[in-house]
């Protein structure tokens, strides 16, 4: 794989996790139990999209088709994205949602810092505003997870459980490929063991804080780097998608 | 050529009547986003956004280009700048007054400083300058602001948070 090649899928990758998890979370806007977490929710979701509107328009300035912010999130099919599996999961119940954000972010942090540093100047100016959002984010979802870990009996043996049923999708953000190889070889990118080691160390501090435990590793899901999803992303799709497919090139 | 004789100048004091359209006290170079105008055969002005996510980006740029309209500079070009990404402490001192006086707190300055970030910080209510307030949540009307109280007038306010 070529360093173009590497940098353009490097990118939609970004974008894709972006833009999935934004739609997860907004499926749960009006739905949150207490307005200060309707306006976090929402308010993170924002941010969440105008990252990927950001990592998607120089995606498609890099391919150089043509093809805009909207055409790469509602035109591409399920197998074209290349969002982490973790994101694409159901939102399940607030501890859930608290458990993927936890999961998710403190991975997300550590590659946004990484990026701050790499060779590309466009990923660098979006990692560096993109990565003060995150340390809100990542206090903000911390301080929950310890709140539910750390509450009732009940929260606790819940928020324990989500943990566990995420753990075996976390594998996939830290096992490299081609595109991670070169994008880190070409760009200067993060080396990813080095992003586990502290992402488990983070983690292991914060859920001792919760008096959660930490999951054995054991098999972990794998496929959405490539395109390989779950069957909960075309059901994603079909909703996120359904009116730019039905009325091409919809406007306002 | 249309923009000959038009200074660079002129043009900063125009984008300065611009309003920010989610506080309209604030003009865009109060706010700082403004980080340069060219001018050459067109104008080319570079914005950068506040927030990835911030709604109000397209419409900035909107006014920006309808503004330079008005006053009858046809090319417009927009440039959209990430490097180095704003930050609350590029508001300017009179953007802080303003801020101050509409009933929102300005934000901590150093806001790159992490500490900031974790709230160890004392809010100064923006009416009776108390600093005995209280975070009431740390997410308000904007991405941008949080909602606070001031325990001694009473009041509630918002924060425009560092960033």
């Amino acid at each position: 794989m070529n360093r173009d090649d590497a940098l353009l899928a490097y990118v939609l990758r970004l974008g894709d996790n972006a833009l999935i998890l934004s739609q997860r979370m907004i499926e749960f806007v009006a739905a949150y139990p207490e307005l200060e977490e309707e306006l976090a929710n929402a308010n993170f979701a924002l941010d969440y999209i105008g990252q990927a509107r950001m990592f998607y328009t120089y995606a498609g300035e890099l391919e150089g088709n043509g093809r805009n912010e909207d055409d790469l999130a509602f035109l591409r099919e399920e197998r074209e994205f290349r969002n982490v599996l973790l994101l694409e999961q159901p939102n399940g119940h607030f501890g859930d949602a608290i458990a993927r954000l936890v999961l998710f972010e403190h991975f997300y942090l550590l590659q946004l810092q990484a990026l701050a540093d790499c060779s590309d100047s466009r990923i660098v100016g979006i990692a560096a505003r993109a990565e003060k959002e995150l340390r809100y984010h990542v206090r903000h979802n911390a301080q929950w997870l310890v709140r539910l870990g750390d509450g009732t009996g009940e929260s606790h043996e819940r928020a324990q459980a989500s943990i566990d049923e995420l753990w075996r999708f976390t594998g996939e953000m830290f096992a490299p490929d081609e595109v991670d190889n070169v994008f880190e070889a070409e760009f200067d990118g993060p080396d990813l063991a080095r992003l586990k080691d502290a992402w488990h160390a983070n983690l292991a501090a914060l859920l001792d804080e919760a008096t959660l435990e930490m999951p054995e590793d054991a098999w972990m899901a794998s496929g959405g780097k490539e395109g390989r999803h779950s069957e909960h992303l075309g059901y994603m799709l079909a909703e996120m998608q359904y009116l730019q497919r039905m009325y091409p090139g919809a406007d306002w | 050529m249309v923009t000959l004789g038009i200074s660079r100048e002129q043009i900063l004091e125009w984008l300065g009547r611009i309003a920010d359209p989610e506080i309209p006290v604030l003009t865009i170079t109060d706010l700082g986003i403004v980080r340069g105008v060219t001018v050459g055969d067109d104008v080319v002005v570079e914005l950068t956004p506040t927030y990835s996510g911030c709604p109000a980006t397209e419409v900035i740029e909107q006014s920006v280009i309808d503004t330079l309209h008005e006053h009858g500079i046809e090319s417009v070009r927009i440039e959209r700048v990430l490097s180095p990404p704003w930050t609350t402490d590029w508001i300017s001192p009179e953007g802080r007054d303003k801020l101050r006086d509409y009933g929102i707190a300005p934000p901590a300055e150093g806001g790159s400083k992490r500490e900031l970030l974790h709230g160890a910080h004392a809010i100064a209510c923006p009416r009776c300058t108390s600093t005995n307030t209280a975070v009431v949540s740390e997410f308000g009307s904007t991405a941008c602001k949080a909602s606070y109280k001031c325990n001694d007038c009473l009041e509630p306010f918002e924060y425009f948070k560092c960033l």
